[in-house]
């Protein structure tokens, strides 16, 4: 029963980590735009310059 | 979306056609560094980046931010506001319509936020205290000793506590609001359920018992709260698609100074007297008197007639109507409250009401649920007492009789059909714009709809061209492609349809209500009506006609109807075997609806019907028992449209339609109207199954929680087994084919 006295502080620390982390992202806005977060991450624009114009043509396009 | 208030009606009153851009140069004050643009075909991952790309290459932009989800862009400038026209024009030419919104009127979603916020903080809470709980239990049955199942009590104690404080707010705001209203709603016996479970499991812990409901407690809050949140996810995206429509309406009007100086003015910057230039194609933002020149004007909008009306100086035109051929100068009589579009908003406001009255079907039976409720526990808290009970004990079985019947059928499983059906109707391109436009779809027993432009393409077209010889049709277009009037442009299609291409013919001079002159080497060629050229047959033609004639040649005529949409006949018999009769109401002319109304084998039609004759109608139909479906696009069907029981309308409709209607349907199809009423009653066979579901579980179990016999651990069970039932029942919606 000893193993309790870590065991349980340890469970809830890492709960309220995550409980920490969900209402981080919701205050920094990660919950507005579900729909569009799931498109984001097919799309790489770390690199600064455009990409090749192919690529663009193979976007759809309304 | 509730109802069109005054202010709103006043952006309304704006009309579409004026370009929005410019409206924004005349900055209002309050707006700050940033803009918002709306985005009408943003549709996909490839879209977002497209509009964020084009706009992030401007130089005046410091960051562009898409939303896929509101379709809106937030644009913030390197320094002050970036110029609107210069973001609208940039995305143009990356091929996309975008508009501006005045971001004043932009709300966030605070209330969602909150939700989510105390959604995470009982799901952890709920996620530490069944740990603690499932331990408890097992060692109920083993050798948990004395000592560490109270430590184990009271840590739950510490974590549901200020977890129920918090996450239970939503409910708690709710339920004493209705109670200071004198009312009972859902969340009455919810906020009692979960205060009376923590306090007595707290003086249970505190007394060093074996039972405790902490878990029960936190888990009902944060099923509850799913629910709550999904219902929520409806309605905001019912109002996002409603301001979306709403604030696109804010426009202009080009003003001609004393000076003859123009300049444009907001519509809210529009005094009565002033003089305005109307150029051909756009829409009236006002009402007024033609001050200057000679025009037809486009009334579909408003009158559901299908051919222009001609204006001279001196005649009456109404804010919402088009001008299709020379540029008026118009003296406005009156602006937005005075207009006649605000008239037709107050007629729409008024005949709201009624269906601002309409209770969701939760809310109706949370009202014979939670009396119920209560007094179930009452009875099982003093038939204990009476049985020699000690009061802590009777007070925790009645605890456990309100944890027990926990309304999650209501609360959790109406939420997720909502859901379901709101995106499988989207999928279909049917936006719905109010979260209980479901339900009150689903009881719909009678259709009525508009012609032009519902049934009918609202576009003319040339009929019985056969006869008509390439020459001739390719002499008439050449014309025809001067004008804007509508059926010289369906002369122009025909002609494009059938030879390919049309060019202009040069010297045509257009003479407002009767036709175009053009002066050929050989003398004059005419196009329009037949008492411009001298044909009067004494009768009046049942369809719309042109007439072409060319000097020393027999006068041609050229025909054309409103062409029915393809599958309108299709449609309104599959309505009729899902016990939905359907009926005409139109504004066109006799004749017009009649041949209509045959083609279609509609009995029952009326034609020249107002807005207030077609909401004489509803109203006559509502009292006879129906409850009707309105389908319809004008202007004048709009009081009619928020008058019904439930109403749909095409995307092309008028924006103050659109606004009033509880659907909006694209493409050229009816058969939305019937995938809609398909996925409504389909909605409502789930939501009743649930409650069944929801019966037969309590029947079981409150004679269990009433003989005391529930322990935290059926509880806990029970109550997650029940909503796990119901919500997998309402996800079959998901799944269920076409019935088509």
């Amino acid at each position: 029963m000893e193993a309790l006295i870590y065991l349980i502080p340890a469970a809830l620390f890492l709960g309220l980590l995550g409980l920490g982390a969900f209402l981080w992202a919701l205050k920094s806005g990660q919950f507005e735009d579900l729909q569009g977060a799931a498109e984001r991450i097919l799309y790489d624009d770390d690199d600064e310059e455009p990409a090749p114009k192919q690529k663009d043509d193979a976007d759809h396009k309304p | 979306m509730g109802q069109v208030t005054t202010a709103e009606a006043k952006l309304v009153a704006g009309g579409g056609a004026a370009k929005g851009e410019d409206r924004a140069t005349t900055a209002l004050p309050g707006e700050g560094k940033e803009v918002v643009l709306f985005v009408e075909n943003m549709r996909c991952g490839g879209c977002l980046r497209g509009i964020e790309r084009a706009l992030n290459a401007l130089p005046s932009v410091a960051t562009a931010r898409a939303n896929l989800t509101t379709k809106r862009v937030r644009v913030t400038g390197k320094a002050g506001t970036p110029s609107t026209e210069a973001l609208v024009a940039a995305l143009a030419e990356a091929g996309y319509t975008a508009r501006p919104f005045d971001t004043r009127l932009i709300e966030t979603d605070e209330e969602g936020r909150r939700l989510l916020r105390a959604l995470g903080v009982s799901g952890f809470a709920a996620a530490n205290v069944m740990l603690l709980s499932v331990a408890v239990w097992a060692g109920l049955a083993s050798d948990m000793d004395y000592a560490t199942r109270g430590l184990f009590h009271w840590i739950s104690a510490l974590i549901a506590m200020p977890a129920v404080a918090y996450a239970g707010q939503p409910f708690f705001t709710s339920a004493l609001q209705a109670i200071r209203h004198r009312r009972l709603n859902m969340d009455v016996p919810i906020s009692l359920a979960v205060i009376l479970a923590t306090s007595v499991s707290l003086y249970q812990t505190v007394r060093g018992a074996d039972d405790v409901y902490f878990d029960a407690s936190v888990t009902l809050l944060f099923f509850l709260l799913i629910g709550r949140y999904l219902d929520h996810l409806v309605r905001a995206k019912a109002r996002d698609a409603a301001q979306n429509l709403l604030l696109l309406r804010a426009t202009g009007a080009t003003v001609v100074g004393a000076d003859g100086s123009l300049q444009f003015l907001p519509v809210e910057r529009i005094a009565a007297g002033m003089t305005v230039l109307v150029a051909a194609g756009e829409q009236l933002p006002v009402d007024g008197v033609v001050a200057e020149g000679q025009s037809s004007m486009d009334t579909a909008l408003i009158t559901g007639e299908s051919l222009p009306a001609t204006v001279t100086p001196g005649d009456k035109v109404f804010a919402g109507t088009v001008n299709l051929a020379e540029p008026l100068r118009i003296q406005v009589t009156q602006v937005g409250e005075g207009t006649l579009l605000a008239e037709i908003a107050r007629i729409m406001e008024a005949a709201e009401q009624n269906r601002s009255r309409y209770v969701r079907m939760a809310d109706r039976a949370a009202r014979y649920y939670s009396p119920g409720v209560h007094l179930l526990a009452l009875i099982a808290f003093v038939g204990w007492i009476v049985a020699g009970a000690a009061w802590q004990d009777a007070l925790m079985i009645a605890a456990a009789v309100l944890i027990i019947t926990c309304p999650c059928a209501l609360a959790l499983a109406v939420p997720v059909v909502q859901v379901v059906a709101a995106s499988r109707l989207l999928r279909q391109g049917i936006l719905m714009k109010s979260a209980d436009a479901l339900e009150r779809l689903a009881e719909i027993d009678c259709a009525v709809f508009d012609k032009t432009g519902t049934l009918t393409r609202g576009e003319l077209q040339l009929i019985d061209d056969q006869d008509l010889n390439d020459s001739e049709l390719a002499a008439a277009a050449a014309m025809a492609a001067n004008s804007k009037h509508p059926l010289a442009r369906a002369l122009v299609r025909a002609a494009q349809q059938r030879l390919g291409s049309v060019t202009a013919a040069t010297d045509v001079v257009e003479l407002p209500g009767r036709g175009l002159s053009r002066s050929l080497p050989e003398g004059e060629a005419r196009l329009g009506s037949a008492a411009w050229l001298g044909l009067d047959q004494g009768r009046e033609s049942d369809s719309p006609e042109l007439w072409f004639a060319r000097p020393g040649q027999p006068p041609i005529r050229f025909a054309f109807e409103d062409a029915l949409r393809d599958d309108a006949t299709q449609a309104l018999q599959d309505l009729a075997k899902r016990g939905v009769p359907a009926e005409i109401l139109s504004g066109d002319r006799f004749g017009a609806v009649r041949s209509a109304a045959t083609a279609l084998s509609v009995e029952r039609f009326a034609a020249e019907q107002g807005p207030a004759a077609k909401i004489a109608r509803l109203e006559c139909l509502e009292k006879e028992g129906r409850l009707p479906l309105m389908v319809g696009d004008g202007l004048n069907d709009a009081p009619a449209l928020a008058a019904a029981h439930a109403s749909m309308s095409p995307s092309s409709a008028a924006d103050i339609s659109q606004t009033a209607a509880d659907f909006i349907f694209q493409g050229s199809h009816l058969s939305p109207v019937l995938e809609a009423l398909d996925v409504a009653r389909r909605s409502r066979a789930l939501a009743v199954q649930n409650f069944i579901l929801a019966g037969v579980y309590n029947v079981v179990a409150i004679p269990l929680a009433m003989a005391g016999y529930v322990t935290p651990l059926i509880a806990a069970l029970a109550m997650s087994s029940s909503s796990i039932v119901v919500t997998l029942n309402a996800l079959r919606l998901r799944s269920s084919r076409d019935p088509s």
